[in-house]
């Protein structure tokens, strides 16, 4: 499972590189969030520790940014851009469709930790509206009913 | 690689790079930004690279990714020097033909270059291709040139002389004076001139200032910033250090959202790169001006990209506006004087001061000088990023560089200037875009997301769309924005699904004068953009929602039925098989009757019958005709 805490070791490495200041702190947990996909418990209050901040203003952050997760994150991150461009380009039937699939909401992961689901506001490749990313995979120009042939690949 | 020390050996270092190349060597450029990589084009340099060395060229041929040039609808994009031939849309089985034909035998593969959807003719050149041809690319046409992870490519463009120039030939009031002339405006949104804030920041108290790239572009549909930081970033560090030289600061930073990963990448190489050339830290080219610049990646929240929430988020805190009575400009970053541009706005700082203010205002409107970059997507021909003379109208935008609205639909609207932006219709379509123009018509500019709208966009849809993203991105400080916003959302989503009541817009109205009065920062003040523009040139559209309960664009879900029309069923069961709610009744030969309990409205039915039979029939505001009965469904085929 890999709700296995992150070794300490790790998170000191991450701190240090970032020489121990405070104002470096969501560099920090951006870092940490990017190795171990998710923040446990124990992470941030290393940080809080290490840093000397308040736990409480570390929790403030982590929850004030999309980029933080506090639970663990499927195998595999679906990302719906729910962008302007891919909105008019028909972006929630794409959205609709993958939680009628895997059956979980934006923000969600699924049970056997397979699947993620996040919307994005804008992936920035607005020319193939609408689009899908799976693990930093695009499907650009995306029909509903080519979706269930895309996530068939992923276990 | 030691440290240039004077601007006569930065010319002498751009004269060997330029004696080691070979204008005549032929160059094969490959768009590697974040759209054509997302269309492949990491394998097309793969490809390139590997028929290079089957067919014994490695010496012969240089081959590079460089940055995007904006053409991402016909990505990825390939551009051919010296002779400069654009092949579009390439794949990686198209690269063997183009190394034998193009580079070997001297002749254009013709079934890659650009047709004219309506003269068919074809154009061999960037230059020919009407979505160029009516762009003036001063910042991005320098991104298909160089390999953006390489400071050579930038220097042998001409890259750093705009710095040596400042540094060596002008005095910081010189360079300022420069840019206040040039009457260059923030390109972020706001449209502050440059200069002014500059100066502030100069005059105020404090030996400590800072100067800071603002590349957290948050607004959907708008990737300008993005395409320049990943592809020219010297042109942006460039325009960063003359920035600090003239406002007397020596510590800049660039803060850019995680969103962009190879934007992240590239620009801290640049920064490494210019480190070593003596372009960045102690004693820039022998000047005795000492600089340094710092990355801050932002996690994931719009509304950080408001001046002041930026500073509090690289300062380490959660990035939330405060108020600004006093500037940021005299007390921003650690309560210090910091000036804040957005990344376009920075790269146009180089171009000013080696050309001067009087070339760079040749370009554009009275009272907006320059180019201004736009990124047009939606419902467009060519989606891509356009740069454009300032005061051009939406018309010459949309229809000559655009190509128009697909699938022969017609226009509706064009939203520009992102969620605090506005809805603009089609007779205002010659209004020339500028700062002042679009705010007198109740948008703005914005950073330049341009969202064009055909006929099957609801204006109503839309504006609950900006309202959702704006409620979820508002950061709940003040009650105007977060209650106001929510509000709104309420009556908004109320109407779109059937449930308007009279009244509704008059209070969306009061509730947006409200927010726009007494919110603490941009988001709020400018959230009823969408609302009050769609409602002033689409009321028609509300009202229809409100009294008839009727979507006209059928987008609104609740508010629209489908039925299969029995004389034009042919029982094909395409229909049937395809619906994923498994509302459709039927069989072979028996025409197909959709059970409107069980439809969810997801349209499929409707995209999947066959155009020649055209069964499935959508409404709105009416009830679908009753179902024939049972005895009459059978087909009888002589």
């Amino acid at each position: 499972m890999m709700e296995v805490a992150m070794d300490t070791n790790k998170i000191d490495e991450i701190i240090n590189k970032h020489q121990n200041e405070a104002s470096s702190l969501i560099q920090i947990l951006l870092e940490i969030q990017r190795e171990n996909h998710w923040l446990p418990k124990e992470a941030l209050q290393r940080v809080s520790q290490r840093l000397n901040v308040p736990l409480s203003r570390i929790q403030h952050i982590v929850t004030f940014y999309k980029a933080f997760s506090l639970i663990p994150r499927g195998r595999h991150e679906i990302h719906i851009c729910m962008g302007t461009a891919c909105h008019v380009r028909g972006a929630p039937r794409v959205l609709d469709t993958v939680q009628d699939l895997i059956g979980i909401k934006p923000g969600e992961t699924d049970m056997d930790l397979k699947f993620s689901l996040e919307t994005v506001n804008c992936l920035g490749c607005c020319a193939l509206g609408p689009v899908m990313e799976v693990d930093g995979k695009y499907h650009g120009k995306i029909e509903p009913a080519e979706i269930e042939g895309v996530l068939k690949n992923y276990d | 690689m030691t440290r240039i020390s004077s601007p006569d050996a930065l010319e002498r270092i751009r004269q060997e790079i330029l004696a080691r190349r070979d204008p005549e060597k032929p160059c094969i450029s490959v768009c590697a930004g974040t759209g054509c990589l997302a269309s492949g084009a990491n394998d097309v340099i793969a490809a390139f690279e590997a028929e290079i060395e089957k067919q014994g060229l490695k010496t012969k041929v240089y081959t590079k990714g460089t940055g995007c040039p904006g053409f991402c609808e016909r990505g990825p994009v390939v551009v051919i020097y010296p002779e400069e031939i654009c092949y579009l849309q390439v794949k990686p089985e198209d690269v063997s033909e183009i190394v034998t034909e193009t580079i070997k035998g001297k002749r254009v593969v013709e079934r890659l270059l650009y047709v004219d959807p309506v003269t068919g003719e074809k154009a061999i050149h960037e230059s020919d291709i009407p979505f160029y041809k009516y762009q003036v690319r001063n910042i991005i046409g320098n991104n298909i040139k160089i390999d953006s992870k390489s400071i050579e490519d930038y220097l042998a463009i001409g890259g750093y002389s705009a710095l040596a120039k400042a540094l060596f030939k002008m005095r910081p009031e010189q360079v300022l004076e420069e840019v206040k002339r040039s009457n260059l405006r923030g390109r972020g949104g706001g449209g502050f001139p440059a200069g002014r804030k500059w100066e502030e920041s100069r005059n105020a108290p404090g030996d400590i200032k800072y100067v800071i790239v603002n590349a957290d572009e948050g607004d959907p549909g708008a990737f300008m910033d993005r395409a320049i930081l990943e592809g020219n970033p010297h042109s942006i560090l460039e325009g960063l250090i003359i920035g600090g030289y003239a406002v007397g600061s020596h510590e800049g930073y660039i803060y850019v959202r995680q969103e962009y990963p190879l934007a992240v990448e590239n620009v801290l190489i640049a920064i490494r790169q210019a480190e070593a050339y003596g372009f960045l830290g102690k004693d820039i080219l022998g000047s005795s001006f000492d600089f340094t610049v710092k990355v801050h990646r932002g996690a994931g929240a719009f509304v950080s990209g408001e001046s002041s929430a930026l500073m509090t988020a690289i300062e380490g805190k959660v990035g939330e506006p405060r108020p600004k009575y006093i500037h940021t400009a005299v007390k921003g970053l650690w309560e210090r004087p910091s000036v804040l541009n957005n990344v376009e706005t920075w790269a146009n700082v180089p171009l000013i001061i080696n050309k001067g203010a009087e070339w760079f205002s040749q370009f554009g409107a009275e009272g907006s000088k320059g180019t201004k970059i736009f990124s047009l997507v939606g419902k467009i021909n060519n989606t891509g990023l356009v740069e454009v003379p300032m005061g051009i109208s939406l018309r010459e935008i949309i229809n000559k560089v655009g190509g128009g609205i697909p699938g022969g639909k017609r226009f509706k609207a064009v939203q520009t200037g992102g969620p605090s932006g506005g809805c603009i219709p089609e007779e205002l379509l010659d209004l020339k875009v500028d700062f002042d123009e679009l705010t007198k018509a109740g948008s703005m500019m914005g950073s330049g997301g341009m969202i064009v709208m055909d006929e099957d966009t609801c204006m109503v849809d839309v504006a609950r769309y900006f309202l959702n993203f704006l409620s979820d991105e508002s950061c709940g400080k003040c009650v105007p924005c977060r209650e106001g916003i929510r509000q709104m959302l309420k009556i908004l989503t109320n109407i779109s699904k059937g449930k308007g009541r009279e009244g509704d817009i008059e209070l969306l109205e009061e509730l947006s004068v409200t927010a726009q009065d007494a919110s603490l920062c941009a988001l709020g003040k400018s959230a009823p953009n969408p609302v009050l523009s769609t409602i002033r040139y689409f009321r028609d559209e509300y009202e229809a929602h409100i009294r008839d309960k009727r979507c006209p664009a059928y987008v609104c879900k609740d508010m629209v039925s489908y039925y299969i029309d029995p004389e034009k069923c042919q029982a094909c069961m395409i229909c049937l098989q395809k619906c994923p709610a498994e509302a459709i009744e039927g069989g072979k030969k028996k025409i197909h009757v959709i059970d409107q309990e069980k439809c969810t409205r997801c349209k499929t039915c409707f995209e999947v019958c066959p155009p020649r039979f055209g069964a499935v029939k959508r409404v709105s505001g009416e009830t679908v005709p009753p179902p024939i009965p049972e005895e009459r469904r059978m087909i009888v085929r002589e």
